[in-house]
């Protein structure tokens, strides 16, 4: 069985974004980028479906500007097979990538996507399901647990007020949530190995999808900053504040 | 503008949040009607006629849509939908599951967990976990749109409109339901509570989370939980507030023994009244706490319980 995962380039979540001060974006110059953790996380759960046996190769894709190659390294280090880069502008939209999954998983006769839940950056949710729509294909989202045995795959989902178990048939897209996997670290020796790791460049127009846009960012701006409150010395005049002054409790 | 609005619901209780999603689309057209999706869900479709602001409501009542399968649900939207403008759903994990199966059906983009509505095309949407606003225009001719509860109010229940029940084909199902572990717990749900009580990783254990809840029930708050703390194993994933976890805004956000990092603030930052309890003074969650108490929360915790 083959797995694809789709990975994407961003901001490195730990690092605490800019407004650029003319509003179009968030600065992305001289910031360090990296591979969205979620996807992360999918890369290592079809890594270690190939470790089980369960799956025999891993190919992980990547839709943007030449520089989400470095995430494509990254991913095969941490383990896949090879590479496919989808060369085009960067920030193209969910539908697009799901339309250029679509064909993908048809050149490549894929059985499983494993995609993360969202990027960090735009924050969608969206590409899964759009993917499992198109290929018309069972879906499981925000899965917390993965277990594959004779063609089908049961999947705990994290839903609002607990924990959902569902099983469907293969082939089928799911989409993954923090707690799937802690993703390892890649070894000095797999990263040297994963330059030599197939790494396809193709165009959007070799799956046949046209790129468009549908959605303009008219502009972007920082939240409103909280300003910090006071402090106070004792619980009484806590409760004090809380009931007379802010009007929260009884 | 013609919006359709899908009703969330367990077959039996329409869900608050519905009512939020109401005021949203409202923003947009006062042509709204409520589509209720499921099995045995009559009384639902009762409680959507009461909501006001909708002209009717269509209720789908099929064995087949028992568990509210995103892969059944998805192609019923659409046969309903001849006609409609938009079509609206709450950015709950039931939403966030259906609304892009739906959109990528009609082949068009879905503007995710929109915070406020600026005209019929154009919304406000949070990115980089709240770090950041994007105002977005779409040009679709079917928008589909979900909506962050808690950045709308309710709309109330006054209403009598009607109900339309209609019979559409359904395809057998493509995922079979396997268990449902659901949280039990006598308090209001996280997300929808006035009240809510946070513990982070300074509380320590799981056994003094009993201290936060004791506060918590005098309230009659919700409890939460920062990452550190979900991590550290004291309370379940589903109690976590923050960018990777539940976006909350109570009127009233108590963060016990939580440092504050911006992953937790994304999730509780719109909160009304925030009060933080943490015995370092040099905490970043002061900084955008209303009443800071500088405090060891061992000792401020009962002192709270016993005084409410």
């Amino acid at each position: 069985m083959k797995i694809l995962v789709p990975i994407k380039r961003v901001i490195d979540p730990y690092i605490k974004v800019r407004v650029k001060a003319d509003h179009s974006d968030v600065e992305t110059n001289n910031v360090k980028m990296t591979i969205n953790p979620f996807c992360e996380i999918a890369v290592e759960e079809a890594v270690r479906l190939k470790e089980q046996g369960i799956a025999d190769e891993v190919i992980v894709v990547s839709a943007g500007g030449s520089q989400c190659q470095e995430q494509l390294r990254t991913a095969l280090a941490l383990g896949a097979d090879r590479a496919i880069h989808v060369d085009t502008e960067d920030k193209i939209e969910p539908l697009v990538v799901a339309k250029l999954l679509k064909a993908l998983v048809e050149q490549e006769q894929a059985q499983l996507v494993i995609t993360g839940k969202q990027s960090i950056d735009t924050d969608n949710n969206q590409v899964a399901q759009m993917l499992a729509a198109l290929l018309d294909w069972p879906q499981a989202t925000f899965a917390s647990d993965v277990k594959i045995e004779d063609q089908k795959v049961q999947v705990v989902r994290e839903v609002d007020g607990g924990l959902l178990t569902v099983a469907m048939n293969l082939p089928a897209v799911i989409s993954t949530d923090l707690r799937l996997n802690e993703p390892r670290f890649a070894s000095l020796p797999n990263i040297m190995k994963a330059k030599r790791k197939p790494l396809d460049t193709i165009t959007p127009e070799s799956l046949g999808v046209e790129v468009v846009f549908s959605q303009t960012i008219q502009e972007v701006t920082p939240p409103a900053q909280r300003k910090g409150g006071i402090k106070v010395e004792s619980v009484s005049e806590l409760l004090d504040k809380l009931r007379n002054e802010a009007k929260v409790i009884s | 503008m013609k919006n359709l609005i899908i009703a969330e619901h367990d077959n039996n209780q329409l869900h608050a949040d519905t009512l939020k999603v109401v005021n949203a689309a409202s923003q947009v057209s006062q042509d709204n009607v409520l589509l209720v999706v499921g099995y045995q869900c009559a009384e639902v479709a009762q409680q959507a006629c009461r909501v006001d602001g909708i002209s009717n409501v269509i209720c789908i009542d099929d064995e087949q849509l028992q568990h509210q399968f995103a892969e059944s649900i998805a192609p019923i939207v659409v046969s309903v939908t001849e006609g409609f403008d938009a079509i609206w759903a709450s950015s709950s994990s039931k939403g966030k599951d259906l609304a892009p199966r739906i959109a990528a059906k009609f082949g068009v983009g879905q503007i995710s967990d929109i915070v406020q509505v600026v005209d019929e095309n154009t919304f406000i949407r949070p990115i980089y976990a709240g770090n950041a606003f994007a105002k977005v225009t779409t040009s679709d001719n079917v928008r589909v749109v979900t909506v962050r509860a808690s950045a709308f109010d309710p709309v109330s229940c006054h209403n009598q409109a009607d109900i339309e029940h209609q019979q559409v084909t359904i395809s057998s199902p493509m995922v079979e339901l396997v268990s449902v572990d659901k949280t039990v717990s006598e308090r209001p749900e996280l997300s929808a509570a006035d009240v809510v009580v946070s513990g982070g990783r300074g509380v320590g254990s799981k056994e003094n989370f009993a201290l936060i809840e004791q506060v918590a029930d005098k309230l009659g708050a919700a409890i939460g939980a920062s990452r550190a703390a979900v991590d550290a194993g004291f309370v379940a994933n589903d109690l976590q507030v923050g960018q990777t976890g539940k976006i909350v805004a109570p009127k009233l956000y108590i963060a016990v023994g939580i440092s504050g990092a911006i992953q937790h603030l994304a999730g509780m930052k719109e909160s009304k009244v925030i009060v933080a309890i943490n015995k370092d003074p040099e905490s970043p969650i002061f900084e955008v706490a209303d009443y800071g108490l500088v405090g060891d929360l061992f000792e401020v915790l009962p002192q709270l319980a016993e005084q409410l």
